[in-house]
């Protein structure tokens, strides 16, 4: 397989693709966010359990491709018990690795798994596969009552 | 109908150009179309998005260049030579377009931007004009967005109601749904002649004949359909006729409207401006005669001029003999993408042109598209701007392999080939 390939379509990734993990509406969430890519038709719909600024739970469901959908599979195993504002910065730093403007290695290795989705930034046409269930999350958490469109 | 020799593999199974038992020679074809040489990631490019924009052959590429270089001028105002010879080629594709349509007269023949504008048109102006409060106006499932918005838009102004006619699991017209929808209120029918995503040839015939026996005209969007059929449009009796001029061998924002005279002079102006009036003074203008009534501003020039070169090219060749190689190639892809694992067809009317929208299960289009691209072949992947029908077949979005004149049996096969690196990765 092509080396750009390889990148982009890690093992983490297919797995999470595979088998998404916190899939699925909860009984009960305080924060919801539907996501949607009107040019592709990929949809995500993120719910958070959040107690004292501390994300207790985050699940998801919807439909979209390989990257869109491990993206939100990792994102809701990483941002679970978290901070609000470590979340928030959490996809600031995403946003910034998938569109390559993150390149300091040291701050990429603390990313931890969510360094898998760096292949992405040589796809620029996946980008907003990546980045809409972070979208969605960062909507949800502050509770904006529009669409989320993904990328500009 | 496959030929079962044709099958045989030839030393020339490396090259991707191959004559074709058919008699059409595709291989030379090729030659005319200069971008088919491109490499993609290090392989030869394999497009087949053709229902997305096709490629342009030399003689477009050189007429569109040579207008800039030997002609350049506005039209229709200047006594000078250039302006007059610019005026000269723009019309001269008017009528290459009329004849190509076989329209009566050159006053039917409305150059626009696309598709898109041309329905635009009609919807700001005969729309306008003769829709009302309670009127109905039906479209189908299958229509691409340029024919649903401007006629929401416009039943929404007007408080009329937008009529559906629906789809089977096909991808086929409910014909027998659509006597039920026509009413005494019906104003307009406006009906896809070939469906982008799934392919269907739509009955506009059997369609047009049943509108104009309760006296409703009909608009045909051709989009799809003026690149492989012969469209002829007083044989149709269609009341409108529109297509884009880029997904017939020219060039991008060119686009045209055909219109019955009668009706289009008794549509009111739909942009105004230079060239569409006759005489402006600050109390009234009296507007130009068709079809200049219609292109308000300085128009698309050296693209019209483009069009009237892709329209001797493809007549060149003929359409039919393109039809009917198409038809040969669809048949040899139809024939292989059945043994394509956890294949599934979108689309399967008895009646189609060379598209076949698909999906792998439990594989996203969007990541088969993406390997493909490393294999240098080039689909569209998405909902095609037909939401209405992903909704119908319950899924998000769809691959879609669309072939043209230029491509080749060696295509498809290593198109089939390729779908391998997709069951590679998501082993």
């Amino acid at each position: 397989m092509n080396n750009e390939l390889k990148e982009l379509y890690q093992q983490v990734i297919l797995d999470h693709n595979k088998s998404p993990r916190n899939y699925g509406k909860p009984g009960e969430f305080n924060h919801s966010a539907e996501g949607y890519n009107p040019l592709c038709g990929d949809h995500v719909d993120v719910y958070l359990v959040v107690d004292e600024g501390i994300v207790k739970d985050v699940r998801f469901e919807g439909s979209g491709c390989a990257i869109s959908k491990s993206s939100a599979s990792l994102m809701t195993t990483i941002v679970k018990g978290k901070t609000v504002e470590e979340a928030e910065s959490l996809f600031e730093d995403f946003h910034d690795l998938v569109t390559g403007k993150l390149t300091d290695e040291e701050k990429i290795a603390s990313l931890g798994k969510l360094g898998v989705f760096q292949g992405v930034r040589d796809f620029p046409a996946r980008v907003k596969c990546a980045s809409l269930p972070w979208h969605t999350m960062k909507s949800a958490l502050r509770d904006e009552p529009t669409k989320v469109t993904a990328e500009p | 109908m496959i030929n079962t020799s044709t099958k045989t593999k030839t030393d020339a199974s490396e090259n991707l150009i191959l004559k074709d038992t058919s008699g059409f020679d595709a291989g030379s074809i090729r030659k005319d179309f200069p971008i088919l040489n491109t490499t993609v990631h290090g392989k030869p490019l394999v497009y087949l998005d053709n229902a997305a924009t096709t490629h342009k052959p030399l003689v477009v590429i050189e007429k569109t260049r040579e207008y800039f270089e030997e002609t350049n001028s506005n039209i229709h105002r200047g006594v000078h030579f250039l302006s007059q010879k610019a005026t000269n080629e723009y019309e001269e594709a008017r009528e290459k377009v009329r004849s190509f349509i076989n329209a009566k007269s050159l006053k039917e023949i409305i150059f626009t931007k696309g598709a898109t504008e041309s329905i635009n048109l009609v919807a700001s102006t005969f729309g306008r004009m003769n829709i009302n409060a309670g009127d109905e106006i039906i479209i189908s499932y299958m229509e691409h967005h340029s024919n649903i918005v401007p006629w929401q838009m416009l039943t929404q102004e007007k408080g009329a109601v937008l009529k559906v006619v629906p789809i089977n699991d096909h991808g086929e017209l409910e014909m027998d749904k659509l006597p039920g929808l026509i009413s005494e209120k019906t104003k307009l029918i406006s009906i896809v002649h070939v469906s982008n995503s799934l392919g269907t040839i739509n009955p506009v015939k059997e369609i047009i004949d049943l509108a104009h026996s309760k006296g409703i005209p009909v608009l045909v969007d051709g989009s799809q359909s003026i690149q492989h059929l012969k469209i002829d449009v007083r044989e149709l009796d269609c009341d409108f006729f529109v297509f884009s001029g880029h997904k017939l061998y020219g060039p991008t924002g060119t686009g045209v409207l055909y219109g019955k005279e009668e009706l289009l002079e008794s549509m009111p102006p739909y942009q105004g401006g230079g060239d569409m009036i006759a005489a402006v003074s600050f109390e009234k203008t009296l507007y130009n005669e068709l079809p200049f009534k219609f292109e308000a501003g300085t128009p698309n020039i050296a693209g019209m001029i483009g069009l009237g070169a892709a329209i001797d090219y493809v007549r060149g060749i003929g359409i039919e003999k393109i039809a009917s190689y198409e038809k040969y190639l669809s048949d040899y892809a139809a024939s292989h993408f059945v043994d394509i694992p956890k294949f599934r067809p979108i689309g399967s009317a008895k009646e189609k042109v060379s598209v076949f929208s698909f999906i792998l299960a439990g594989i996203h289009p969007h990541d088969i598209g993406t390997i493909l691209d490393f294999e240098g072949i080039a689909i569209r992947t998405g909902h095609h701007c037909t939401q209405p029908v992903m909704k119908r077949f319950n899924i998000p979005a769809t691959a879609r392999v669309s072939i043209a004149m230029y491509n080749t049996k060696e295509e498809i096969d290593h198109f089939v080939r390729a779908i391998n690196k997709v069951f590679e990765v998501f082993a």
